[in-house]
């Protein structure tokens, strides 16, 4: 009788993570996501998503808890873990007045890229996300779309293992989403891995391999779409959508709490 | 008493509303609590401007309106207005382009030129009352020594406030139909900044050529400028006469004011909607290309960071028209150097604290442009760098940066006077480190297009990073003279940056 496959080691391991403002943002949240793996974080707006993020991305400080990334605590050793880690938010994080290649450059030197092999990724990143013709010129000039591409193609130059994006697909229009979509899916095919939260379902639904539905501070619920619906129990059935289902998972929290 | 919605009284409502939160936020930092600390800081501040104005025109109030008078006066208030015209220009080409309510405002049913007449009637007031706080205490001092004929110089302030709107507003879109939106902010800037600067530079400059000092009031009282300038009764002292309190003189200096700027709103605030269109597609359509890129250079993240920084600051608008201001305001000094290089005069004193205080002020701004103003925090947060780095890098190339623009100054100086050359290169450190560290202490998360209002920050911050800049020009200024004098003032310098040290916050996120 063969062997079954062995489990992918955890590409990121969190276990009581706990961060208060005023009030619990996040709450004692546990979250295993396997290397290789895309995975999805939903919530409701406030459920605590981004400060998760912040906090493994190495942005923020929890006030409880471990983070481990790739076998890194992250938190006893931030630098070495942040080494193959990338960030993406919402909010594309580049300078107006570097065009798309000095800005890849800069990116390369900060992650410690060899000045070759940095150069060829960029090319490579740059014609991939349809961005060549464009690589000479200041981002001032670009839409929310091509900035949004350069900072992924920043994310991607050093080849980082874990990607966390936070809302990476907020106001882009369907061609640079589709765009960002596919370097998603090579990346995640290439054995990276994929930690993401958004708020266009489809998006969860189509991508993910596994998705989280955080509320309040904690994980509610988590699995591929069936093991969802089954999670939300009576209230969906076999054929309810990811809308519905993300929709009775949340109000039942909300009746808990 | 409310006025009907769209009318240019409910749109002036509308603004004054913005206007007032705007300036509360600025002076408090955005928290009310901070108020009755403001009002006490505003208070001390008017007391001190009142012993200054008291000392520095006293003597004058009681004079007679001769010829000399008249010229003193007019000279200070065409330097006044001036920098009015400057103010102005900047708050003008600033609400060119910025986007801010335009969709909203030209997307609704309203009369849009309302508004924007409005908003260039505001621009007017702002410089008026913004020039109000130091014109204060000098007319309160006449007002109080020569008698009630001086409450007119209130009005004078108010028409030079109506003028300067009207120019500024005149020569921007003057600059925009020429130039285009695309060149006019940079170049008003740089317009502003020199008009602001070039009057007072020109006659310390005269000064220099003509009595080798860097006096301006040498110039002024001088038989040559007293020759040339009109009569006693030339319309040309109306405005001077005017805030002398001649009632028909007064009259006339607001009545031209007001219509100068009745017929600069009436004329451009109907076009205005259109200018602000075209000024905020700018971003849109210009298109920069960097030179013809070669291979990526081999690096260290720490290199990686000053090399960012560095082609940052080389490409930032405001430090061109600033690093311009600076090299203007260096001119006279400059020429100083040159006049008392060529007849071998003592008179380098002068020079040291001059570029030590331009020192300090440039690292200031520079410091807060790369520490704080940085666009992309979260990037530079997650890279795999100690933060302790970061830093270090960002004032490597603050430092560098203000090497590379002192050090051909020094070199100079160094040939003349060797002694006042190493006096000011120290100095020079010093100011520039001051500034430095007070900017690093007080460090926040900032856009660099926020720089403007760095100041709201902390006013804390503000204030240490001047005073230290002139302790130390004071310092330098001493020891060029006698070195051991110079460790008093010395002294002084780091107690101030030993007190931001201390005042500063200690809590800083990861």
């Amino acid at each position: 009788m063969p062997n079954p496959t062995p489990p992918a080691p955890l590409a990121l391991a969190v276990r009581g993570l706990v961060k208060r403002f005023e009030r619990p943002a996040v709450d004692g949240l546990d979250l295993a996501v396997r290397a290789g793996e895309f995975y999805a974080l939903l919530g409701p707006n406030g459920a605590g998503k981004t400060t998760t993020l912040r906090m493994i991305a190495g942005l923020m400080r929890p006030d409880a808890g471990s983070i481990c990334v790739a076998g890194i605590d992250a938190l006893a050793d931030p630098v070495a873990a942040k080494r193959v880690m990338a960030w993406i938010s919402d909010e594309p994080m580049i300078y107006d007045k570097l065009t798309p290649r000095e800005y890849l450059e800069f990116v390369a030197g900060l992650w410690g890229v060899e000045p070759a092999l940095a150069e060829d990724r960029a090319h490579e990143l740059l014609n991939w996300l349809g961005l060549v013709a464009q690589a000479n010129e200041r981002c001032e000039s670009f839409s929310k779309g091509m900035r949004q591409k350069v900072a992924l193609a920043g994310a991607l130059v050093h080849e980082p293992r874990v990607i966390i994006l936070d809302e990476p697909l907020t106001g882009l229009d369907a061609g640079s989403a589709r765009e960002v979509k596919t370097v998603l899916r090579e990346r995640t095919r290439a054995g990276g891995t994929i930690i993401m939260t958004t708020h266009i379902l489809e998006v969860a639904e189509r991508m993910a391999d596994r998705i989280g539905v955080i509320a309040h501070g904690k994980l509610v619920a988590e699995g591929t779409l069936a093991e969802l619906r089954l999670q939300a129990g009576e209230k969906t059935d076999a054929s309810a959508s990811l809308e519905d289902t993300f929709l009775a998972l949340v109000a039942e929290q909300a009746q808990a709490a | 008493m409310t006025s009907r919605p769209g009318s240019a009284v409910w749109f002036a409502h509308h603004e004054s509303r913005l206007a007032w939160r705007d300036w509360l936020a600025m002076l408090t930092a955005g928290r009310r609590q901070r108020l009755w600390k403001v009002a006490i800081g505003v208070g001390v501040f008017m007391l001190v401007m009142h012993a200054v104005a008291y000392s520095l025109v006293g003597r004058f109030a009681a004079a007679p309106a001769d010829k000399p008078m008249l010229v003193a006066i007019t000279a200070s208030l065409l330097l006044s207005w001036l920098l009015m015209v400057s103010q102005a220009m900047e708050s003008m080409t600033r609400a060119f382009y910025s986007r801010a309510d335009l969709d909203l405002i030209l997307a609704s049913p309203v009369a849009a030129h309302k508004l924007f007449a409005v908003r260039i009637a505001t621009v007017a007031l702002a410089v008026a009352v913004m020039a109000l706080p130091l014109a204060l205490p000098f007319i309160d001092t006449l007002v109080v020594r020569g008698g009630p004929r001086w409450i007119g110089a209130y009005g004078v302030i108010v028409a030079m406030g109506a003028a300067a709107g009207a120019l500024a507003v005149a020569l921007t879109v003057a600059l925009f139909r020429v130039l285009g939106p695309k060149r006019t902010r940079l170049v008003a800037q740089i317009v502003a900044a020199v008009i602001g600067a070039a009057f007072v530079i020109g006659l310390q400059v005269a000064a220099i050529l003509s009595y080798g000092t860097l006096s301006r009031s040498d110039v002024l009282q001088s038989d040559a400028v007293l020759a040339i300038t009109p009569g006693v009764d030339s319309i040309f002292w109306w405005p001077a006469r005017a805030a002398l309190g001649e009632g028909q003189a007064l009259a006339a200096v607001l009545a031209l004011s007001f219509i100068l700027l009745g017929a600069a709103i009436a004329l451009i605030a109907p076009r205005f909607g259109g200018y602000a269109i075209a000024a905020s597609g700018v971003a849109n359509s210009t298109v920069s290309r960097a030179r013809q890129p070669t291979g990526f250079r081999p690096t260290s993240p720490r290199r990686a960071l000053r090399q960012k920084e560095w082609t940052l600051l080389r490409r930032d608008p405001w430090l061109v028209s600033q690093t311009l201001m600076q090299m203007l305001y260096l001119v006279p000094p400059a020429l100083m150097l040159w006049r008392s290089f060529a007849s071998g005069g003592g008179t380098f004193n002068l020079l040291v604290p001059v570029l030590v205080m331009a020192a300090g002020q440039l690292a200031g701004g520079l410091a807060w442009l790369t520490i704080s103003g940085e666009d992309a925090p979260d990037l530079v947060a997650t890279a795999p760098v100690d933060p302790r780095f970061v830093l270090r890098a960002k004032i490597e190339a603050v430092l560098g940066a203000i090497a590379v623009v002192f050090t051909p100054l020094v070199a100079v100086l160094a040939v003349a006077s060797p002694w006042h050359a190493l006096v000011t290169g120290c100095g020079i450190v010093g100011a520039a480190v001051s500034a430095t560290a007070v900017q690093l202490w007080f460090r926040t998360q900032a856009k660099r297009s926020q720089f403007r209002r760095r100041q709201v920050s902390s006013r804390v911050a503000t204030f240490a990073e001047a005073f230290s800049s002139i302790a130390w020009a004071a310092t330098a200024a001493v020891a060029a003279i006698d070195l051991w004098l110079g460790i008093v003032p010395g002294l002084i310098a780091l107690l101030l940056v030993a007190c931001a040290w201390l005042i500063s916050p200690r809590e800083r996120a990861i």
